[in-house]
């Protein structure tokens, strides 16, 4: 059998992103024996990409918002299909989270009277990101990486989770994995876990998403018996940049068009005007002139349309460029630089200047960018209690991507690296509550953890199968043509099916080499993830007949009231199966529900 | 497309040693060296080891020597490089991994023995900065930790010796960043002095010359932290004036204190 080192702690973490450091923290704090274990370096994990900002209703530059208008607009982004706890919550504890960064060592840009400056982002009625430039993501992920490193936390870098184990009670109580830099094998008992793994990106071709995204925790908790919700609902963020090829997918911040930028079509107009929605007509400008004014005045103007919720921007761009009046590369423009001075754009979005400027030789300064839809973030996750980030399998919490709830049918800007601060702590106070309460010692039963390791060795035993390379590239292009931004049943079913056979092409890899530091056979092991996750968005695409938020159907093309009122919820079989049903959500108590009418 | 061919030259091997293999592939528009190396990972090497996450320059991952120079392959573009073999090699300070890999891990040591960012409680309305206040302080925080300043870095390049007590340029930038943050009451000038090796740095400014988010690293965070950690050594005024101060800044061994009092809250510890 083969060998393997294990640790014993209180509470693991898996993942080190905003969420995962955040919930270590607090675990931390409880006087728990915790660990984080991550795939990569820490304080390389996605939240680093993060850039607009994150949302808090601090109050400071806009003294008319508070919680409520916060959680207005994420029930309103969301399509209102959230989970309304969670939203709550949110919008609650956003601000506390925010300052506590600061008590942390964050640098937030600052208002003129010395306190944190807020940008305008999409969806948001007020201005209400907090953020360091265009690289909010950096400051927050390294603002906890820093408290955690002094606190003494433990940390296991470059160290792969395969999968959860349970002990005879069902309650998760270990976890297998490998060391990327030696390939030997690891095991993790503990009381409590906390999935923090982000997302689900690799899937699609086009992704602002790093390698790392390949739904390891989704995966994870539905071999473990969690439920998962939501899973058809896949953000698409409107503006990825489209040339060069290469880079294709990579993010530009929804912060250009906060500051200022506009998306205009090849004739030069700005088409976003003629996809204003209904639900969205009252509060959005119908004129530029209008538009124009709203960034000086937000109270007499209404806001331009280039910041309605990303769902709404990521249709119309892929409408424009069907109509024939794309870009040469197959987007749009979106320019900043008629608009705002050129020192004005350095100042606000150093990154994307030098990210355009180095990469596509564009000076967004004084060009146009071109920017398409790409694959970014997943609403749908692992379906968790709102207080304590609980999932339905006992001993497992989750928070940040991997969780579901919060963000309904479609995130807004600026809400996920407040989502990461929020129930990261939740998820880390809910493990510690259930660590404390565990009576006994976590057990493991030796012959499952063998097995594990077995099937993450076996392409490396096997001659002539095939490259996981080109399997990841065949699930790619699936996903990309089959459940990209528009989805119609006939293609869904093709997907489904195309699914079934990456599936058995998965079975027979092959890899060379050995494991040390080995990107074949990593792959190799990451791809059941990827698979898994595919077919649980294709799955939920396919019931959900109706369009809505980060999910379109062509053959469903407006929403549907009484779809509205369900969450789909899906599980693992032990027949291997996925069994899917429609969940309907607790009734919202009357003064959030209030909150929600028209006028507010 | 273009059909111009590029001939790479990539070291493979282990700590036991390697050599450079050459691998042609066809040339891609607009493509970084990053984009052929996963080319060549998927087509002819699966096994080539490198580190990657964001391919965007945000997170300092794929750090290595390209034709000598240290840099991100993320953000080196192959049309900007001079025409013939490019040559991509493992940055050489730290101990090889495997391939393009290195043990990084001498930074995340480093970086546990910094004093602890230390504020006063926060005032009932929350702390107030000025933007100028924190101007540079924000500077420093571009850093996206990929090391290649301490990869270039001759104190600790040519001589492995100096490592145990030296910090490295992206420490210095940390130090440099918690000594003018406003609101910081920790004071390491000391322990800058005396165990992070500020000394040994001869501003040779290289560290700048290779920082992707051009940080002025010499000019702006380690000349300035010298002349502070000088002035605490041997101005005697300067000395009082602490010795007097009542907020006063904390001694290098209270300092460290506070991290261990942190530590001490560890059931581990």
């Amino acid at each position: 059998m083969p060998e393997y080192e294990s640790h014993e702690y209180d509470v693991i973490i898996i993942g080190a992103g905003g969420a995962g450091l955040r919930a270590a923290i607090e675990a931390h704090g409880k006087g728990l024996r915790t660990a984080l274990v991550c795939k990569s370096l820490l304080g390389k994990a996605h939240t680093v990409m993060a850039e607009g900002g994150a949302a808090a209703a601090l109050g400071n530059v806009w003294p008319e918002d508070n919680w409520k208008v916060h959680f207005r607009d994420t029930m309103r982004g969301g399509k209102t299909v959230n989970n309304w706890r969670m939203a709550q919550l949110h919008a609650q504890e956003a601000p506390d989270r925010i300052y506590e960064l600061e008590a942390w060592g964050a640098l937030f840009d600052r208002t003129a009277d010395g306190r944190i400056l807020q940008r305008d982002f999409g969806g948001h009625r007020y201005a209400r990101l907090a953020h360091v430039g265009d690289r909010t993501g950096l400051e927050l992920i390294r603002t906890l990486q820093q408290r955690a490193v002094s606190l003494g936390i433990d940390v296991f870098m470059e160290c792969k989770i395969l999968k959860l184990l349970k002990d005879s009670d069902g309650q998760v109580s270990a976890a297998v994995g490998y060391w990327r830099p030696t390939g030997e094998f690891i095991v993790f008992t503990a009381k409590a876990f906390v999935l923090a793994t982000g997302s689900i990106g690799r899937s699609w071709k086009y992704t602002s998403n790093s390698w790392e995204s390949t739904g390891d925790g989704h995966a994870m908790a539905l071999w473990a018996g969690a439920d998962l919700i939501d899973m058809e609902f896949v953000q698409f963020h409107p503006t990825g940049m489209v040339w060069p090829l290469s880079v294709r997918g990579l993010l530009v911040t929804e912060g250009v068009r906060g500051d200022g930028g506009v998306l205009r079509n090849s004739d030069g107009k700005r088409f976003m005007f003629d996809y204003i929605p209904e639900m969205f007509a009252a509060e959005t400008a119908d004129s530029e002139a209008e538009g124009d004014r709203w960034y000086e005045d937000h109270t007499n103007n209404r806001r331009p349309p280039e910041l309605l919720p990303r769902d709404e921007v990521a249709r119309s761009i892929n409408s424009e460029v069907k109509a024939g009046r794309g870009s040469p590369h197959g987007g749009v423009f979106l320019d900043i630089a008629s608009r705002r001075s050129p020192e004005y754009i350095r100042r606000r979005l150093p990154s994307m200047y030098h990210q355009f400027m180095e990469l596509a030789g564009v000076d967004i300064t004084t060009e146009p960018m071109e920017v398409g839809p790409t694959c970014h973030y997943v609403m749908g996750g692992i379906r968790v209690d709102a207080e304590s980030a609980a999932t339905t399998a006992p001993g497992l919490f989750a928070a940040g991507e991997v969780a579901a709830g919060l963000h309904g049918a479609n995130r807004l800007g600026g809400n996920s690296l407040s989502d990461l601060l929020v129930f990261g702590r939740r998820a880390g106070l809910g493990a510690s509550e259930y660590a404390e309460g565990r009576t006994g010692t976590p057990s493991v039963d030796n012959s499952e953890v063998d097995s594990v390791i077995e099937g993450a060795l076996a392409p490396l035993g096997r001659d002539g199968g095939e490259s996981p390379y080109d399997l990841q590239n065949d699930l790619q292009e699936t996903m990309q043509s089959l459940v990209g931004i528009i989805r119609t049943e006939s293609e869904l079913t093709a997907a489904d099916e195309a699914l079934g056979e990456l599936d058995e092409r998965a079975a027979n890899l092959s890899v060379s080499g050995a494991t040390p530091y080995n990107p074949g056979w990593n792959l190799a092991t990451d791809l059941p993830s990827m698979l898994a996750v595919s077919r649980l968005v294709t799955g939920g695409a396919i019931q959900r007949k109706e369009s809505r938020g980060g999910h379109t159907r062509d053959d469903f093309p407006g929403p549907d009231p009484e779809m509205g009122k369900v969450n789909f919820v899906q599980r693992y079989l032990d027949t291997g199966g996925i069994e899917i049903e429609p969940t309907t959500r607790p009734e919202m108590p009357e003064e959030l529900a209030e909150l929600l009418k028209e006028g507010n | 497309m273009s059909e111009r061919e590029v001939n790479m030259r990539v070291w493979r091997g282990d700590a036991n040693g390697g050599n450079f293999e050459k691998y042609s592939l066809a040339s891609q528009e607009g493509e970084v060296v990053l984009d052929v190396i996963h080319r060549i990972q998927a087509t002819q090497a699966p096994d080539l080891a490198c580190r990657w996450n964001c391919k965007a320059g945000k997170c300092g991952s794929c750090s290595a020597e390209i034709n000598g120079k240290p840099s991100l392959m993320c953000m080196t573009r192959m049309d900007e490089l001079p025409e013939g073999d490019v040559v991509v090699a493992p940055m050489k300070t730290f101990p090889i991994l495997r391939d393009l890999v290195t043990d990084v891990s001498f930074n995340y040591e480093v970086a546990k023995r910094v004093p602890a960012f230390q504020p006063p409680p926060p005032p009932e309305d929350g702390y107030r900065m000025q933007q100028v206040d924190i101007q540079r302080g924000q500077e420093f925080r571009k850093c996206i930790e990929c090391f290649l300043c301490q990869d270039v870095c001759h104190v600790i390049r040519d001589h492995e010796e100096n490592k145990p007590a030296y910090a490295g340029p992206r420490f210095f930038i940390r130090y440099a960043e918690l000594e003018m943050h406003p609101l910081d009451t920790n004071d390491r000038r000391e322990f800058v002095r005396q165990k992070a090796g500020l000394g040994m740095c001869n501003i040779t400014k290289c560290c700048t010359e290779v920082c992707p988010e051009h940080i002025k690293i010499t000019d702006n965070a380690i000349i300035p932290l010298k002349e502070r950690v000088v002035d605490a050594a041997y101005d005697p005024i300067a000395w009082l004036g602490r010795k007097v101060r009542q907020k006063r800044k904390l001694t290098p061994e209270e300092a460290v204190g506070t991290v261990s009092h942190d530590v001490a809250t560890d059931p581990d510890s």
